[in-house]
């Protein structure tokens, strides 16, 4: 795979004028636009507020603004300018959180967007997508793109270790289903990586497991959460967020509201900080990984004790 | 400006007055803060801004955004005087059948974007006004900012960008009514002394007696003040101005009037008698 996350955003700018590129001075993953887009590129400097707010003016005058800055700084320092000025109107801005999660290694808990999603997600016109690594974001930013709606895109440049499907809006991408599984793994995000090598170590151990890559999470694809609670044993969420409002609270209102019920075991960072750290370290200290996850998956199949459907 | 224009313009005005004390009875609005800067909105409307109620999509209008939003009954009142609304719609103020709240929706013809969470519409119109740079357009933009509303940071943030970016084609036009919601702005957070700040923001400055049309012509006339960055009108205006039982009073920013408190204003407005308010003052904030 030779293509960027600045490359698609170029070719997108390139081929529509309507398309601009806005950063609160976030350059890294977009380096090399300011040259190529001139003034379609906009560094408003560390003022999130202002990125949004003019993102919303340029919205108005027929722009697609792709906001690409810090996913905290993005959605919590500028919260009520998102849901203010793009939420209501539904403007299509398409807002960019980079070094989610995770990803954000040893930067501490200021740089830890383990809410982003809860947030976005709380905004009634937002769209979501975790992307689960590169290719996936790839996959998706066209289709992000040429959506009307705003969008909120949890950025993800990690190597990826599965051949993506097409992208279609509020479709999961399901790996192996059978007619009955063990397991069910539902992942959204950069923990793709370690759940895809988690489902092949309870492979190696005789299970069936399907693997559920959820893509975006507002919408959400109700149709796969609920084959994967009638035809699993046990579902499991993975998420490198909060336990509350991402992932775990979409797969469990879904359930609610359709009347199934099901084993759930949620791996998630709970409700705490992660401890600083580079990343092999960082997923290993909140127990996120492959061998971590498999090893909780075994003791829920084997003891019986995932935690109730609802908790 | 010549005394025909002048009259004109007042007649607007005072029209626009008797609709927001109007709105004021029933459930009330932010009478206080409307008529402080409503010859402000007329002036824009009538003689400033070019927008066609008939092209209200057009890419080349000027913008006016109302970032106070709670003034908003000086906006529907002068829409309805120069037909980009009916004046009949004014009766619908605070129906759930109609967008005419507090604070302005933009499903209203004529309001360009909703406001009422102070401190956002600066940056909103930067982006207009970036917009138009880019396309080569000759838009002005003119953002309605409260003093009270000055004490967000966004505005200073926001200036600060605006000026490193250069939009000369973005105009603040500040009502300089003396007031917060409940307090005078220099009893709680002073912010005197105003045009300095904004110049050492990189604005060029005026100020002007913002219920003079001759000085608000001279101002806007004068527009750009400068070709590095946005111009500031600090406009000095009255809180409830053309009501003297209200004129200046902390505890008469939102007004919810009976019917006889309605008819008494109007005829203070005429001046014709003084109105004795009876309705208890609000504080809504």
């Amino acid at each position: 795979m030779t293509d960027t996350y600045e490359r698609v955003l170029l070719d997108a700018a390139l081929r529509d004028p309507r398309v601009l590129v806005l950063t609160a001075e976030n350059r890294a993953a977009i380096r090399g636009l300011p040259d190529r887009l001139g003034p379609r590129f906009l560094d408003t400097g560390i003022t999130e507020q202002t990125m949004i707010g003019m993102a919303a003016g340029l919205a108005l005058r027929g722009r697609i603004p792709v906001v690409h800055a810090l996913a905290t700084f993005l959605t919590m320092r500028a919260f009520e300018f998102i849901r203010t000025d793009v939420g209501i109107p539904g403007l299509p801005v398409k807002l960019v959180g980079a070094v989610p999660g995770v990803l954000s290694e040893a930067n501490g808990p200021t740089h830890q967007a383990l809410e982003d999603v809860a947030l976005m997600r709380g905004i009634p016109s937002m769209r979501v997508f975790c992307p689960a690594d590169l290719a996936d974001l790839l996959a998706g930013l066209p289709a992000v793109l040429a959506d009307p709606a705003p969008w909120y895109v949890r950025y993800c440049d990690r190597a990826p270790v599965a051949e993506h499907q097409p992208f279609h809006v509020g479709r999961a991408e399901v790996f192996r289903a059978g007619a009955r599984d063990d397991v069910a793994l539902l992942v959204a995000g950069a923990l793709f990586t370690e759940a895809w090598q988690a489902a092949d170590r309870l492979r190696a151990d005789g299970h069936t497991v399907r693997l559920i890559n959820l893509r975006t999470l507002e919408p959400a694809d109700a149709g796969a959460i609920l084959d994967a609670a009638r035809r699993s044993a046990l579902v499991v969420t993975i998420e490198d967020h909060f336990a509350r409002g991402g992932l775990r609270s979409v797969v469990v209102e879904t359930l609610f509201a359709a009347g199934v019920l099901a084993p759930l075991l949620s791996i998630s960072c709970g409700e705490r900080w992660f401890t600083p750290a580079l990343l092999p370290d960082v997923l290993a200290d909140a127990g996120f990984t492959a061998d971590a996850i498999a090893a909780r998956v075994r003791a829920a199949l084997t003891h019986r004790i995932p935690v109730p459907a609802y908790a | 400006m010549n005394d025909a224009r002048r009259r004109e313009l007042e007649a607007v005005a005072r029209e626009v007055r008797r609709h927001a004390i109007r709105m004021a009875g029933g459930g009330g609005c932010f009478l206080g803060a409307s008529l402080s800067c409503t010859d402000l909105v007329v002036y824009l409307y009538r003689h400033f801004l070019r927008v066609d109620p008939r092209r209200l999509d057009d890419p080349d209008r000027d913008y006016l955004l109302l970032s106070k939003g709670h003034d908003v009954p000086a906006l529907y009142g002068t829409l309805a005087e120069l037909d980009f609304i009916s004046r009949e719609r004014l009766a619908n103020h605070l129906s759930p059948a109609d967008h005419l709240y507090w604070h302005p929706n933009r499903a209203v013809p004529g309001v360009e974007f909703h406001s009422g969470s102070l401190g956002h519409l600066l940056s909103v119109g930067m982006g207009i006004a970036y917009d138009v740079r880019l396309r080569g357009g000759r838009n002005r933009v003119v953002v309605l900012l409260g003093d009270g509303e000055l004490d967000e940071g966004s505005i200073w943030e926001g200036l600060l960008v605006a000026r490193a970016l250069g939009l000369s084609n973005l105009t603040l036009l500040v009502d300089r009514n003396g007031f917060q919601a409940n307090v005078r702005t220099e009893q709680l957070v002073p912010l005197e002394p105003l045009p300095d700040k904004f110049a050492a923001f990189g604005c060029a400055v005026r100020t002007v007696d913002g219920h003079d049309f001759g000085a608000l012509e001279d101002a806007f006339a004068a527009l750009p003040f400068a070709a590095s960055g946005p111009s500031v009108i600090v406009a000095r205006t009255v809180r409830g101005a053309g009501l003297p039982s209200i004129e200046a009073r902390a505890d008469r920013w939102f007004c919810r009037l009976a019917p006889a408190e309605v008819t008494a204003l109007l005829q203070e407005l005429d001046g014709t008698a003084v109105a004795e308010l009876e309705s208890e003052p609000l504080m809504v904030r």
